[in-house]
C-alpha cells in the first residue's frame, strides 16, 4: 500500500486544483476579515473588553438580538414548512409565481424592506391601524424587530425544506393511514422526523441573519435604549457612526456576536446530528 | 504521481498569485489621466442633502470653467451620510474635493494624512461657504402651537429627533437645545439636564440618521415636532407644502458644512488647481445664490439678505467653539457614560 495507490482511488479528478482555490477564497474573503476583528478587538486591555460588553446597553442588545431572531427562526419555521407544503404537494392557479415570490426578500435591498415595513406596521399604516386598534403596537417595538426578521429569514426555511419535500414518497403518507394513524400522529411521527433536519438547516440560516441583521430592522424597531430595542448591530454601528470613530469597541462586540452566532450555530447543528441518527434508527 | 505533483504546484500557484494580485490592487489606484487628454475629471465626494444643490452648481461651474481655460470638466459625484463619506475617502476613495457636513468629519480625513493641515483658513468663514442651523418641522396648522425649545418639553408633545450616539448630525440637534437651556437658566446645570431629560423623554422614536428620523416623521406619521437641519425641513416643506410648517427657534446653533481639496489625491491626479477654482468659485455671487436657492445660507451677506422670506434672520446662533469645538463636545456630551447617557437614563 504506497501513496501512489491511495491517491489514485479518488474518483473525482483536480482535487488539488479545487482545494487550492477553496483555500485561497476562504482566506481573502472570510478568514482574513475575521481575524482583523480579532486583532482590532484586542487593541482593548482585558477589563476594558469585559467593561465593554458588559454595558447594559450593549447586555440589553444582546438579548433583544438573540431573542428577536429566535422568535423570528421559529416563527419562520412555521410559516415556512406551510408555505413550502402547498408549493410541493398541491397544484394551483399562481403556485409558480409564487414560488418565484420566495426569494424577493433576498433581492429588495434591506433599507428599503425596513422603511417599506415600518411605514406599514406603524399606527398609522395599513396593518399598524388595525393593530393598534387591538392595543398591539408594531412599529418601533420588539414585535417590529421580529416582522423584519421573519420577512428576510422565509426564505431559508422554505428553500431548505423544499427539495426534501419533492423527494419525501406521498406513500409514506398513505401506509401510515393504511397502517391505521392518525393525520396528526402521521404528521409527527411519519413526516416530521424526515422533515427535520431539513427544518433545522433553516431556522440555523434564519437565526444567523436575523441575529446579524441591520438595514431593515433599524428603521422598525425604534432603536430606543429605554424600551430595549436596539439590536446588536445598532451598538455597532453606533461605534463607527458618531463623532468618535471606535473600531476598536465596534470590533469587541462584533466578536463577541460573532461567538453568540456561532454557539446557536453550534447547538444547532448538534440537534440536526442527533435528529439524523434517530430518523436513520441506529 | 508527476502528475499529480504538477497539478499541487499549479493549485499552490494559483492561491499565490490570487493573494499576490490582491495586495497589489490595494497598491495601485488609477487616476493620473487628468490633464493630457483635455478633460479635467473631478471627484466632489459630499453628504446626501447636497445632491440637488451640487447637480446645479456642477453645470454652473462646468460653464464657466470651460470660458476660463477653455477646457471641459466631469464632475463626478458622490452622496451618503457625511461620516461614513468620510471613512470611504480613508479608505481609499479617490475624492479630489470633499464638501462634508461637519469640519469635523474633514479633519478625521487630515489625520489620515490626506489633507495638508490649515484647510480650514485655505476658503473664507472656516472653509464653509453656506451654512445651516437647526430648526423645527411642524405638522400643519401647529396644534400644539409650538414656537421654542420650550414648547418642546411640554406634557403631550412628541418630538422626532435621531439618536446623537450614532448620528453626528443628531449630536446640533442636542447641543442647541443645551444652548438655549443654557441662557434660559443662566449656566445652572442641574436645570439644564434636567431641561434636556425632559426633552428627550419627550422623544417618541429615536432614527439612527436624519434620514430615518424623516421618514419616521413625514412618512409614518409619527411625532407632533422634527428637529432637523433647516435645508431638510425646507426641502420637505417644498415637497409637502400643505402638510407641514417650519418654526425657527429663538436661539439654535449655526453649522459650517465645510470644504476642502484631498491633497494626496488632487496632487496625484493632478487637479490641484482645478479643485481649488471648483471651491473658490462657490463663493461667487452666482454659486451663493444657487446655494440659498437650495435652502443653504449663503455665507456672502449681501446674498443672504436677499433670502429673508426664506430663512429666520433674527435667530440667535451659537457655534461649536461655545461648546469648545467638536472634539471636546463630543468627549464632554456624547461619549459614554458621559452627560447624554445620564440624562436620558435618568
Amino acid at each position: 500500500m504506497t501513496g501512489k495507490k491511495q491517491k489514485s482511488k479518488r474518483v473525482l479528478p483536480g482535487f488539488g486544483l479545487t482545494m487550492g482555490i477553496t483555500v485561497a477564497m476562504l482566506s481573502l474573503l472570510i478568514l482574513i476579515p475575521l481575524a482583523s476583528i480579532l486583532t482590532y478587538s484586542f487593541h482593548l486591555s482585558f477589563d476594558e473588553f469585559i467593561a465593554l460588553i458588559t454595558r447594559p446597553n450593549v447586555r440589553q442588545a444582546f438579548l433583544t438580538s438573540t431573542g428577536c431572531a429566535l422568535a423570528a427562526a421559529v416563527i419562520n419555521c412555521v410559516f415556512g414548512l406551510n408555505l413550502a407544503w402547498i408549493l410541493v404537494r398541491y397544484e394551483f392557479p399562481g403556485r409558480r409565481l409564487m414560488d418565484a415570490m420566495i426569494e424577493l426578500p433576498f433581492a429588495l435591498p434591506t433599507s428599503v424592506a425596513g422603511i417599506t415595513l415600518s411605514r406599514m406596521y406603524s399606527d398609522q399604516g395599513v396593518l399598524g391601524r388595525f393593530l393598534q386598534g387591538l392595543g398591539i403596537k408594531a412599529s418601533y417595538s420588539r414585535l417590529g424587530i421580529v416582522i423584519a426578521m421573519v420577512f428576510i429569514g422565509i426564505p431559508f426555511v422554505v428553500r431548505a425544506l423544499q427539495p426534501v419535500l419533492e423527494k419525501l414518497p406521498e406513500n409514506l403518507e398513505e401506509a401510515s393511514e393504511m397502517l391505521g394513524a392518525g393525520r396528526i400522529y402521521t404528521f409527527r411521527r411519519v413526516i416530521l422526523p424526515e422533515l427535520l433536519p431539513a427544518l433545522l438547516t433553516g431556522f440555523g440560516l434564519a437565526l444567523a441573519r436575523g441575529i446579524g441583521e441591520y438595514g431593515s430592522v433599524i428603521y422598525i424597531s425604534g432603536n430606543s435604549e429605554k424600551e430595549g430595542t436596539q439590536v446588536v448591530s445598532y451598538i455597532i454601528m453606533q461605534k463607527l457612526n458618531s463623532g468618535s470613530v471606535d473600531y476598536e469597541g465596534a470590533a469587541a462586540i462584533a466578536l463577541v456576536l460573532l461567538l453568540v452566532s456561532f454557539l446557536l450555530l453550534f447547538l444547532v447543528s448538534m440537534v440536526q446530528i442527533a435528529a439524523g441518527r434517530r430518523t436513520r434508527g441506529s | 504521481m508527476k502528475k499529480e505533483a504538477l497539478k499541487k504546484w499549479i493549485a499552490m500557484g494559483m492561491a499565490v498569485s490570487v493573494l499576490a494580485g490582491s495586495l497589489a490592487g490595494c497598491g495601485g489606484g488609477d487616476g493620473g489621466e487628468a490633464e493630457d487628454s483635455g478633460t479635467v475629471t473631478l471627484t466632489n465626494v459630499s453628504y446626501d442633502p447636497t445632491r440637488e444643490f451640487y447637480e446645479a452648481y456642477n453645470q454652473l461651474f462646468a460653464e464657466h470653467y470651460q470660458e476660463e481655460t477653455g477646457k471641459s470638466i466631469e464632475i463626478t459625484q458622490s452622496h451618503g451620510g457625511s461620516g461614513s463619506q468620510a471613512r470611504s475617502v480613508i479608505e481609499g476613495n479617490e475624492a479630489d474635493v470633499v464638501t462634508l457636513a461637519l469640519a469635523h468629519d474633514i479633519t478625521l480625513i487630515e489625520e489620515a494624512g490626506l489633507i495638508e493641515s490649515g484647510w480650514l483658513d485655505e476658503f473664507e468663514g472656516n472653509s464653509a461657504p453656506y451654512t445651516s442651523t437647526i430648526v423645527f418641522l411642524v405638522r400643519k396648522g401647529n396644534e400644539k402651537k409650538i414656537a421654542d425649545w420650550d414648547d418642546l418639553i411640554k406634557e403631550g408633545v412628541s418630538v422626532i429627533t435621531p439618536d446623537p450616539k450614532s448620528s453626528g448630525g443628531a449630536c446640533w440637534n442636542f447641543l442647541a437645545a443645551w444652548y438655549y437651556a443654557d441662557q434660559k437658566f443662566g449656566g445652572d446645570e442641574a436645570a439644564m439636564k434636567e431641561f434636556a431629560a425632559s426633552l428627550y423623554d419627550n422623544v417618541l422614536v429615536m432614527d439612527s440618521g436624519a434620514r430615518g428620523a424623516t421618514t419616521t416623521f413625514v412618512e409614518n406619521g409619527q411625532g407632533d415636532v422634527l428637529i432637523a437641519w433647516e435645508n431638510e425641513a425646507l426641502l420637505a416643506l417644498k415637497e409637502y407644502p400643505d402638510e407641514f410648517e417650519l418654526v425657527t427657534p429663538s436661539i439654535s446653533i449655526k453649522a459650517e458644512p465645510s470644504v476642502a481639496i484631498v491633497d494626496e489625491n488632487a496632487d496625484k491626479n493632478g487637479t490641484q488647481e482645478a479643485a481649488k477654482d471648483y471651491l473658490s468659485f462657490l463663493y461667487t455671487k452666482e454659486a451663493q445664490r444657487l446655494a440659498g436657492e437650495n435652502f443653504y445660507r449663503p455665507s456672502d451677506e449681501a446674498v443672504l439678505s436677499e433670502f429673508g422670506g426664506v430663512f429666520d434672520l433674527d435667530v440667535e446662533m451659537c457655534t461649536i467653539d461655545d461648546f469648545g469645538g467638536w472634539d471636546q463636545a463630543y468627549a464632554d456630551f456624547f461619549a459614554d457614560d458621559t452627560i447624554f447617557d445620564e440624562i436620558y437614563n435618568q
